[in-house]
Parts: C-alpha cells; sequence; structure tokens
C-alpha cells in the first residue's frame, strides 16, 4: 500500500512542480530567456505569505490575494526596468543578470529571515484527508494544490490559445520585429509575460511553502525541479510539462520510500536517462519552442 | 489633394554604409505611388523609415503634418501605417487566420475585417485554417497584404509584393490593389518589377543610390528615360 | 571615387605590440615576486594567498567556458569538489604522494567531464546552465552517500603527515602558484592556437562556424574538459590549503556565483579580465567580511549593474587600448 500512495503522494506534487515549471516555459517560449531567479521568486513569494500570516494572520489562501498581484507587478517592472535591457546585450547577459538577481534575492532572504526552515500554517486544512481505500487516503491540501497547479495550466494554455494578448505573444516569439509593425508592443508585452510568470510561480510557492517547509536557500532546488519537468516533458509543450512535473513527482516519492535519502536523487536520475534516451522529451510540442 | 505623407529629405544609414541621402518622397492621400529601383537603391529603407523600423540621421517623416519622429513602429500602426514587409514575414506558428487577426492587434475601426480581406482573397479564406508556415509564395504574400489591411490603415505600404513570385501570381495579387485603393487607402509601392509597377501607381518615383533620379504621373514616364535612371546610365 | 589606388595597401598583421612585451615582462616579474614571498611571509599570509589563487583559476576557468566557449555553466562545483575529493581519496586513502595526487585528480575531472559533456550539450543556453548545475547535484548526492568518502560529514586530507606545517604550507602554496601559471599561461596558448580562433568564430556566430568546417561541437567538449580539469586542479588547491572538504561546500554553487561575478566584473573574453576581478572579489570579500550575506547582495547589485552598463567589465574600461596578453590579431596598413 505505501507503494501506491507514494505514487499518488508524486502525482500531486508533480501538479506544483509543473506549475513552477509552466511560468519559466512561458517566459522562455516567449523571450528565448531562462529566468535562472525563477526558483528564487517562488521562495520570495513564500515568505510573502509567511509574514502576512505572521503580522496579519492571514491564512495562506487569503495571503494569495495579496502576493499574486504583488508579485505579477514586481514581474512587469523587472522585466521593464532590468530584463528587456540585458536582452539587448547578446545571450549570456540575461542569464547573468537572472542569476546576479537570485543570488541578491536570496541573500537578502537571508539576512531578513535567517537560515530557519518555515512552514505556512494552514490550519485544519493542513492535515484534513480523504479516506480512499483502507490505508490510502488522499490529503485534502495535496489534491487541492494539484488541482490548482492543472486548472493554472490550462488557463495559461487557453490564453495562449485564444486571446488576442495570447496570440500576440505567440507573434512576438515568433518575429519580434514583424509583430512591432502589427502595433505590437514588444517590451510590454514581454512585461505582461513575466507578470504572469510571476504570478503562477507566486501560486506555486505559497502552495510549495504550505506542503512542507522551505527556506532562503530553497530557490535553487526549486529552479532545478521546474527545469526537470519542462525537460522531461519536452520543452514548449504545457502538457508535456504538467507530464514531467507529474513523472518527477513521483520518481522523487518513490525514491524516497526506498530510503528518504534517495528522494531528490531519483528525481534526477530520472532526469539525466530522459535527457540520455529521449532528449526532446516525453512529449515533444509539433512546433518547435 | 493634399499630402498623407511627406518623407522630407533623409538621411538614413546602417553603421558607416548611408543608404538614403537626403530623399524626399511624398504621397498624396488616396494616392498610389510607386518607387521602382534596382537593388540597393534603398526602397525597402524608404519604407522601413515611414514604418518606424529605422530612424534616419537627419529629415523628418510626417503623416498628416504631423512628425513622426520619436513615434516607434509598433505606435504608428495606431496612426494608420501598415505594412507587408519584404519577404512577407509570417507568423510561422500562428494559423492563417491568426495571423490576419494579429494584423488587426491595434483595432483602428474601419471597412477591413476577416470577412472583408477572405473576399478580397478567396484563396487565402480556403486557408484560414492552416498553419502558415505550409503556403505557396504566392499564398503568403496574399495573407502578408491582407493582415496589413487588417489594421484598416491610411497608408499601406506593399514592399517588393513580385519576389520570387511567378508573373501570373504578381498579377493576380495585384489585380487585388483597386479594391484596396476603392475605400480611400493610399498605398506606397516598392517594386523591382517596372512594368507591374506602372500598371498599378499614379505616380512613380525611380530611386538610384539613396537619391531620387527620376519622377512623374505612370502614364506619361518616358520608358527609355526610366530605364537609364533605373540602371543609372545617361540617356 | 576620385583617386585609384595603383596597389592594394600593405597589410601588416600583427599582435600586441609593445604592452604585450610589458605584459610578459610583468608577468615574469610578479610570478618572481609571488614565488620569492614565502621567504619573507608568515604562513597565514601564504595560505590566503592560496585561497586568491584559487579565485584566480576558477574565474580563468569560467571566463574559457563562458567567454570563450560561449557556455554559461553553473556546474562547475561538480569537478571542483572531485578534484578536492580525488586528492583526498587518493593521498590519505590510497597513499599517493598529495602533491602528485593533485594532478591526478584534475586528470579523473576530465575523465569524467568527457562522458558527462554528451549529456549536457543535449541542451543548449539556460538550460545547459540548469543541467550543468543537476549534473553537480547529482554528484554532491552520491558523493554524500559514499562512506569511504566521509558521507555528509567529509574527510580529511592526512596525506601531508610527517611534512612540517611550514615547508607544508610553502609547498602549498609554491605548487599553486604553478596551477595559476599553468592555467592563465595554457588558456593563453590556447586562445592563441587553431582552436582559440575556431573559439572566436564560434563564439561570435555559431551557424556560421559551423558551416564554415570549424567542428563547432568538438572545439566546445575540448573546453568543457578543460575546464573541468582547472575545475579540479583549483578544487585540490583549496583542499591542500585547509585539509578539509565536506559535500556541502566543495559542490556548492556559491563557488559558481563567484565565478560569474569574478568574470563579469573583470571582463569577460580576455585573459585579464578574470585576473583583475579575482583581486577585486577578494578584496571586496575581506573588506565587507563583517557585513554577512549582505556582501553578496552588494557583489550581485555590483555584477548586474556592470552586466548591463558596462559588459566588458573593468577591464574592458581600458577600451582594449591595452592588452597584456593579447590573443586577437590587429591589422593596419604600414
Amino acid at each position: 500500500m505505501s507503494w501506491v500512495n507514494a505514487v499518488v503522494q508524486g502525482i500531486l506534487l508533480g501538479g506544483l512542480y509543473a506549475l513552477v515549471a509552466a511560468g519559466l516555459s512561458l517566459v522562455f517560449g516567449v523571450m528565448r530567456i531562462v529566468n535562472l531567479a525563477h526558483g528564487v521568486l517562488a521562495v520570495l513569494a513564500a515568505f510573502g505569505a509567511y509574514v502576512l500570516g505572521d503580522t496579519l494572520g492571514l491564512h495562506p489562501f487569503l495571503a494569495l490575494l495579496v502576493v499574486v498581484p504583488v508579485m505579477a507587478a514586481v514581474g512587469y517592472g523587472l522585466q521593464r526596468g532590468l530584463l528587456n535591457r540585458a536582452l539587448g546585450g547578446g545571450e549570456l547577459a540575461p542569464l547573468l543578470v537572472t542569476f546576479g538577481l537570485a543570488v541578491v534575492l536570496q541573500n537578502a532572504l537571508l539576512e531578513a529571515f535567517s537560515a530557519d526552515s518555515r512552514r505556512l500554517d494552514l490550519g485544519s486544512l493542513g492535515t484534513a484527508s480523504i479516506p480512499v481505500t483502507d490505508g490510502l487516503a488522499v490529503g485534502v491540501f495535496p489534491l487541492l494544490a494539484a488541482v490548482t497547479g492543472v486548472v493554472v495550466i490550462a488557463a495559461i494554455g487557453q490564453f495562449l490559445a485564444r486571446t488576442a494578448t495570447g496570440r500576440a505573444m505567440r507573434a512576438t516569439s515568433d518575429d519580434r520585429d514583424a509583430a512591432a509593425l502589427m502595433g505590437i508592443d514588444g517590451r510590454h508585452l514581454y512585461g505582461v509575460a513575466t507578470a504572469i510568470a510571476l504570478a503562477t510561480v507566486a501560486i506555486a510557492g505559497v502552495f510549495l511553502g504550505a506542503r512542507s517547509t522551505f527556506d532562503p536557500a530553497a530557490g535553487g532546488t526549486t529552479l532545478i525541479f521546474a527545469f526537470e519537468a519542462v525537460v522531461i516533458g519536452g520543452l514548449g509543450s504545457l502538457w508535456g510539462t504538467l507530464l514531467g512535473g507529474v513523472v518527477l513527482g513521483v520518481a522523487q516519492a518513490v525514491g524516497a520510500a526506498v530510503d528518504p535519502a534517495y528522494g531528490v536523487l531519483a528525481g534526477h536520475v530520472v532526469f539525466l536517462v530522459v535527457l540520455a534516451t529521449r532528449p526532446r522529451g516525453l512529449l515533444p510540442s509539433a512546433v518547435t519552442a | 489633394m493634399s499630402a498623407l505623407l511627406e518623407v522630407d529629405a533623409v538621411d538614413v544609414s546602417y553603421g558607416d554604409a548611408q543608404a538614403l541621402f537626403g530623399l524626399s518622397v511624398t504621397v498624396a492621400e488616396g494616392e498610389t505611388l510607386a518607387v521602382i529601383g534596382a537593388n540597393g537603391a534603398g526602397k525597402s529603407t524608404l519604407l522601413k523609415t515611414v514604418a518606424g523600423v529605422v530612424r534616419p540621421r537627419r529629415g523628418d517623416v510626417r503623416l498628416d503634418g504631423a512628425s513622426l519622429s520619436g513615434v516607434p513602429a509598433h505606435r504608428r500602426v495606431g496612426r494608420g501605417i501598415a505594412m507587408s514587409p519584404e519577404g512577407r514575414r509570417l507568423f510561422p506558428s500562428l494559423t492563417v487566420e491568426e495571423n490576419l487577426l494579429v494584423g488587426a492587434h491595434s483595432r483602428r475601426p474601419g471597412p477591413w475585417a476577416l470577412d472583408a480581406v477572405y473576399a478580397l482573397f478567396p484563396l487565402v479564406a480556403e486557408r484560414r485554417a492552416r498553419s502558415a508556415a505550409n503556403l505557396s509564395g504566392g499564398e503568403q504574400q496574399a495573407v502578408a497584404i491582407g493582415r496589413a489591411l487588417m489594421a484598416n490603415p491610411r497608408l499601406l505600404l506593399l514592399d517588393e509584393v513580385s519576389l520570387g513570385l511567378a508573373p501570373v501570381v504578381v498579377a493576380q495579387l495585384y489585380a487585388a490593389l483597386p479594391q484596396i485603393t476603392a475605400q480611400g487607402t493610399t498605398v506606397l509601392v516598392v517594386e523591382q518589377d517596372v512594368h507591374q509597377a506602372l500598371a498599378v501607381a499614379d505616380r512613380v518615383q525611380c530611386l538610384l543610390e539613396g537619391r531620387t533620379v527620376l519622377e512623374g504621373p505612370a502614364d506619361r514616364v518616358d520608358t527609355a528615360a526610366l530605364s537609364a535612371a533605373y540602371f543609372g546610365v545617361d540617356a | 571615387m576620385t583617386a585609384v589606388a595603383q596597389r592594394p595597401a600593405a597589410v601588416r598583421v600583427r599582435r600586441g605590440g609593445r604592452a604585450a612585451w610589458a605584459g610578459a615582462g610583468l608577468a615574469v616579474v610578479v610570478v618572481a615576486v609571488l614565488g620569492y614571498l614565502p621567504l619573507l611571509t608568515t604562513r597565514g599570509t601564504q595560505v590566503q594567498l592560496v585561497g586568491l589563487f584559487s579565485l584566480v583559476v576558477l574565474g580563468t576557468m569560467w571566463n574559457l567556458l563562458a567567454g570563450y566557449g560561449g557556455m554559461v555553466s553553473i556546474g562547475q562545483q561538480a569537478y571542483i569538489g572531485i578534484g578536492g575529493y580525488g586528492l583526498v581519496y587518493l593521498a590519505s586513502t590510497v597513499g599517493v604522494d598529495p602533491f602528485l595526487a593533485v594532478p591526478v585528480a584534475a586528470v579523473v575531472c576530465a575523465v569524467v567531464a568527457w562522458p558527462i559533456s554528451y549529456l549536457a550539450f543535449r541542451l543548449a543556453g539556460g538550460y545547459f546552465a540548469i543541467g550543468t548545475w543537476v549534473i553537480a547535484e547529482v554528484v554532491r548526492l552520491l558523493v554524500t552517500q559514499v562512506d569511504a568518502l566521509g558521507a555528509g560529514s567529509g574527510a580529511s586530507l592526512t596525506g601531508f603527515a610527517g611534512l612540517e606545517p611550514t615547508y607544508r604550507i610553502a609547498y602549498v602554496y609554491w605548487m599553486s602558484l604553478g596551477i595559476v601559471v599553468l592555467v592563465v599561461g595554457g588558456v593563453y596558448l590556447l586562445m592563441r592556437s587553431r582552436l582559440g580562433l575556431a573559439l572566436t568564430a564560434i563564439r561570435d556566430e555559431p551557424t556560421a562556424a559551423g558551416s564554415l568546417g570549424v567542428a563547432v561541437t568538438r572545439a566546445k567538449r575540448l573546453v568543457y574538459v578543460a575546464a573541468a580539469a582547472g575545475c579540479g586542479l583549483a578544487g585540490a588547491m583549496v583542499v591542500a590549503n585547509t585539509l578539509r572538504v565536506q559535500p556541502g561546500s566543495a559542490f556548492s554553487v556559491d563557488y559558481s556565483a563567484m565565478m560569474i561575478f569574478i568574470v563579469v566584473i573583470g571582463g569577460i573574453g580576455t585573459i585579464e579580465g578574470p585576473i583583475i576581478g579575482a583581486l577585486v572579489f577578494y578584496a571586496l570579500q575581506d573588506s565587507l567580511a563583517d557585513l554577512g550575506n549582505w556582501y553578496l547582495v552588494v557583489v550581485g547589485v555590483v555584477a548586474i549593474a556592470v552586466t548591463l552598463l558596462a559588459p566588458r567589465g573593468l577591464w574592458g574600461l581600458t577600451r582594449g587600448r591595452v592588452e597584456l596578453f593579447p590573443t586577437g590579431y590587429r591589422t593596419g596598413s604600414r
């Protein structure tokens, strides 16, 4: 029964990994930047919810109503103020700037909150569970987190496919100069893409922070897991990313069931095996992104 | 007729290489002007300058008397300048219909919408759900023109419509031009194909190495003088 | 054209010039003075200087990867750790002389890096960067599973037993100085070779370089493997200096942060840049030590500002007027 349990937990965790990864993918898809600060920004959001809970007593879910718009605004400002400039500086500049940003944010968080591990308090929701069979119960919160992940990813997919702004983003991704001739302001659109990415990573960060403990240094692993989900699933495919997140989550949960020390390692190994045998991922997108 | 577009003595350079030398071009409201010239004459640079893709070092571009200096390319669409760029530049990961819809991004009101473009180019209507990457050259050009029309421009810029296309296809595309100008749209077309240009334009202006060497009404231009101007030899 | 040249102007192709001779002279003097230092300074100073030397080596290696090879890696700590652990294992467990174990550890890094490159090169750009980090994490997690390497708590270097501390420290110092000369000189010679020319071509225009027959992947692989060996040397150097290796610090991503800042602040794509960057970083580290983590915040902000405002770094502020170690050619009419 513990194996089934591990797989179920892994699937649910995978939904959250995919949610972190979706923002990473979106930004890469639209402007070909890999934001190396993506993981730290998730942790920043978790700390935001932590402060709101600590000072105002806000439940993490209520804190989302503040954290998500604030992070979206931060994303827009970050893109317009910093990343758009870096885009003009060749291939290395965005990587160096986002890595610098990750180091700055992580160490600022370390100074502000110390290296102590924290966890967002969900109250009674944290322990509530639905019994499925004898010995197998699914936690209400992990289920909610996974469903949120799927819903947000589906929403991003619909946004890109159906809305005028989403269409403009795909056009800009294809050919930014031609898009400008259609009246599309690339700098603004990039800002919107990063705002969406940070809004989704804020949701993911708060859910991850309520699911298990986090500390200022957790951004690195968060980024790595998101990246692994993207590569396992296949670059440029949102549903592939979801699959990649689930595969990664299951690998980690099953590995941890064997020996707690093997959880993360098992995830890395699955990633490396996919990279070696199916470098385009499990669900490669039809159009190369 | 008042001037809709005035390009006033512009110098344009790419790095050290100067492409336009004090070039002036005026297009009246409702007029169709063909700018012709050999490769490297500066025709495309002229269109890019009007569209805001390149900035002139000297001189000014005015639309309806208002200077466009400092107005970026994406804002010029809202003012009524739309371009079908050289090489079509369709968005390959979008469908034909999505390409057209992107053209309407600035939401200028006017006669052009999906059904009007489909009526103008019935072939495009048939391909509406197809990926823009899987079209023939002529179809791509029709979509590119339709995409520019979706912005309901006052001034339509057409860059090298004939490039790489069979003459019969070029003729089909230009056959649509009267229906466009019938809506009052002003057209600035850049062409290497002189006969096609003379057939569709009210007026023609010939460039050589970034300067005007000949201009006049399309129906009264002397072909010998024109070909001399085109190739830069003394007639 | 008013005048037509009778014949093409004679073109002289040259490299460097007076500054390069001055640079070579300066390098010899600096190395000679540094080599003499153990006879004049305390052991503490020498230990500190070895720390600085390791920064120079790390910066130079990261510059080789990113500045010349166009590969942004945030996983070189994999090889720093393997170099450090390799030294400890060879010297303490196998019983190899530590001074021999250092180059052997570097060779081990190269041997490990070769197959890994096949995996890492499946990713490009930013995804390559994170991929290298994952690989470093895998190595770290594997090492913490091995009891013979001290698992999670690390191991000590005991191979120097019998050597008096004064001599040990001086020998490690000289070895480290030798490694700096080897690594900096090696990159200099590499960049002046045909491979260096190919790398410049790849960095500036990979597609064109590929079609011109430059074996892009092979050149990059060679750089990746060489950088792994160099980082292994640095890792072994650090452990020979501190006598201790721990998985958490030897495989820490902070090394990548350090390397990137050194190269960015000093000036990417030059031989001199990483040396200057290492000096600046070392000075900052020393003077901002009281600030705790704020010091990394400051360094990070400086690196972002340099990337955006002065992308050629401190050395770039000389605007290429001075090239102490010229790797490119200049052409000019006589």
